[in-house]
């Protein structure tokens, strides 16, 4: 190789690096935003961007001093001392006693006020007051500063909306939500799947193409007619038409030309030989699909099991239409919208709740990424 | 707490019992009622045979019957009725919606959608599928891309409300594309609001999540390109743009369809964003939004909402015919 195209080659690996690179980042950092932002301290998080977290920061602040009650005499003095700052590693740059002129003194200076008493403020908070007079004062002095703000972060903004915003208990709606509208249709999947693999019945490739056709109907051609019906039948047997169940159910009914369509192409791809020399043994269906096919399926189980799991945990539509909003029925994407909507400019509240919400989808995102993968792919590429 | 959790426990364990006694009941009914008691019964096994297809598919079909087929044709028969569902009104709801400027916003704006999202998915999820494929940290760098698939749309919505954030003119900034902006002496702005390009900042949330997902469709299919094809091509002189373009593209345009169509669709039921981010406001609404909107408004109107919904099912039929011709021939293929 001449030394000319070694050049461009590696000018061309540089290249793809740091476009790769500026791609990677662009596509993260939104969400190292909000992680950062709900961990920081939530004065700070209105006042400056999130990127700043990591410096010092100065704050304008003020802080009353002690009253006359706290005086003790000392040698014909009068002292008045204590802290202005709590324990958390703030330290005073200056300070005064006037708002407009919050420079009038450096810390660990003394001010000399205009009763002629002396004031004295150090780094850390630490002051001194001495009068040759008692002080008479019932109302501590108001004592503006600048202060030097460490970066400081906390689980304080996780505590509050889980508490007090009810973000807690719609985290476990949204379990009970999710953990039977995944499991129930890949149940009735895989028993239908091995149907249409397996069995031999009429209407067999009629029925399937259906469900193929039915793989795109989109969501919305159901909802006016299911709310209806779910609205009468809680009426004529008098209960709620909101509930679990029928959140459940209807999930399934979403769910299941995916799941058939998974299963049976997979079920379908296990070798023959197999299915029919059981068959020979003696094995009914029902024992063949549960003892044989169902664990050689696990791989595709699997896949649709995290497909499902995301889609209902993170879908909105659905949970809107066939729950209540009331706080044993709101899960958390509703909450999170109603909370954009209620809440919009507390930063704190809205940052730290989505995480709460995106934090379990995550965490099987990342453990189970291979089957994921492997599911999105055998849909998708073409054989 | 532990009560209700308690609680979702014990609803949780009821509603997967249910479907597990089902199943091993009605088998173990079967088998019961059919079991050949003295030898083999070649009448009674035929029985069973045809039966028990019909078991294993009962619960399935009779799903996909309620939650999908009949509201199919429910929909559209609400659509010629008035917003109770009580009178006939012929087509007086597709007339008022294409008079209507919300449908018509709504509609041009699912348009822009339609073009813009999954063309730039497509894009950017092959460049980083190649990129990745060049360097040692591609996996982690596909990974990280690949990730925002795992947030619900509300909880994007969040993420890039915060990235757009905007407050005064005289204040610091903490969203950070203004930041970002402001780095360029340009003036800080209330991106969401913007006339005309804030559908493009919506838009940006779906891309975002989506491109993961075509990113990794197109790396498993460039892998499966046979390496001497590639080779060949080399060895012909073919730079990389070459490569690219001639060979790559025209390997895996099967797949980009797919993908393709997978994204439309996506992007035609596209709703959880626009609510959360400005409900429709501000020239931003989108067809499955105003369906929502009309659903509830007024206590429901089911017939306008029907209507808006049939919009939807109608751009999906076309891809609906495409899959099923294409499932059909690779059936003839097996």
């Amino acid at each position: 190789m001449s030394p000319l195209s070694v050049k461009s080659f590696n000018f061309g690996r540089i290249l793809n690096s740091t476009g790769l690179l500026v791609l990677v980042l662009l596509w993260i950092l939104p969400t190292v935003g909000l992680l950062v932002s709900s961990l920081r301290d939530k004065d700070e998080l209105a006042l400056t961007g999130w990127w700043t977290a990591l410096s010092t920061s100065a704050r304008n602040e003020f802080r009353r001093t002690g009253i006359s009650e706290d005086q003790v005499e000392i040698d014909g003095k009068y002292i008045i001392s204590g802290k202005l700052l709590e324990p958390g590693g703030k330290i005073i740059q200056t300070f005064s006693t006037n708002f407009r002129n919050l420079t009038a003194y450096e810390a660990g200076a003394t001010a000399k006020f205009k009763d002629g008493s002396l004031f004295t403020l150090q780094e850390n908070g630490d002051y001194v007051w001495i009068s040759d007079i008692p002080f008479k004062h019932n109302l501590g002095k108001r004592i503006f500063y600048v202060a030097k703000v460490p970066p400081t972060f906390s689980l304080d903004n996780y505590r509050e909306v889980l508490a007090s915003e009810g973000v807690g208990q719609s985290f476990i709606n949204t379990m009970r939500v999710t953990i039977p509208a995944t499991v129930i249709p890949i149940m009735i999947a895989s028993f239908a799947a091995y149907a249409f693999a397996w069995m031999k019945f009429p209407g067999r490739q009629f029925l399937f193409v259906c469900v193929v056709g039915l793989l795109v109907v989109p969501l919305q051609m159901s909802l006016i007619p299911l709310l209806s019906m779910y609205n009468d039948i809680g009426n004529y047997f008098g209960f709620v038409a909101k509930s679990y169940p029928g959140i459940w159910l209807a999930h399934t009914g979403f769910g299941l030309p995916l799941a058939i369509y998974l299963l049976r192409n997979y079920m379908g791809s296990l070798p023959r030989e197999i299915i029919e020399s059981a068959r020979i043994d003696g094995a009914t269906h029902f024992q063949i699909f549960t003892r044989l096919v169902l664990p050689l399926s696990v791989p595709a189980l699997a896949s649709f099991c995290i497909f499902q799991f995301l889609w209902v945990w993170n879908d909105l539509l659905v949970a809107l239409v066939f729950l209540g909003k009331h706080d044993n029925q709101i899960v958390l994407t509703s909450k999170l919208r109603e909370l954009l909507g209620s809440r919009g400019d507390n930063w704190e509240i809205l940052t730290s709740s989505a995480f709460i919400s995106i934090i379990i989808p995550l965490l099987v995102f990342f453990t189970l990424q291979r089957y994921f993968v492997r599911g999105l792919v055998t849909g998708s590429v073409k054989s | 707490m532990p009560g209700q959790l308690l609680n979702a426990l014990f609803a949780v364990v009821f509603g997967i019992g249910v479907c597990v006694l089902y199943y091993v009941g009605s088998n173990f009914l079967l088998e019961r009622i059919f079991m050949d008691q003295d030898g083999y019964s070649i009448s009674k096994d035929r029985w069973r045979r045809a039966i028990q297809p019909w078991l294993f598919l009962a619960p399935a079909l009779l799903l996909l019957g309620v939650y999908l087929v009949y509201p199919v044709y429910e929909t559209i028969r609400l659509s010629f009725f008035n917003f109770g569902g009580f009178d006939f009104v012929g087509f007086k709801n597709y007339l008022w919606a294409f008079e209507n400027p919300d449908f018509q916003q709504a509609i041009l704006n699912n348009l822009q959608w339609l073009v813009i999202v999954p063309t730039l998915c497509v894009v950017f999820g092959l460049l980083v599928a190649v990129l990745a494929d060049r360097v040692s940290w591609g996996t982690i760098a596909k990974s990280l891309i690949f990730m925002p698939m795992a947030i619900s749309f509300v909880g994007a919505s969040v993420i890039w409300k915060f990235v757009y954030d905007y407050r005064g003119p005289d204040i610091e900034q903490i969203g950070s594309l203004n930041a970002f902006v402001m780095l360029f002496g340009a003036e800080p702005q209330a991106w969401i609001t913007l006339p005309f390009w804030n559908n493009f900042f919506l838009m940006v949330i779906l891309i975002w999540i989506q491109t993961g997902f075509a990113m990794v469709i197109f790396s498993a299919a460039l892998r499966g390109i046979p390496e001497e094809t590639l080779e060949a091509a080399r060895m012909d002189g073919a730079n990389e743009m070459q490569i690219f373009f001639k060979i790559m593209i025209p390997q895996i345009i099967g797949t980009i369809m797919v993908v393709w169509t997978t994204i439309t669709i996506i992007v035609l039921k596209i709703f959880d964003i626009v609510l959360a981010m400005t409900n429709g406001q501000w020239n931003t609404e989108v067809l499955a939004n105003l369906m929502f909107d009309w659903m509830f408004r007024g206590g429901g109107d089911s017939g306008r909402g029907s209507v808006i919904a049939l919009m939807i099912m109608i751009a999906v039929i076309p891809i609906m015919v495409w899959n099923i011709s294409k499932f059909r021939k690779e059936e003839e293929g097996r």
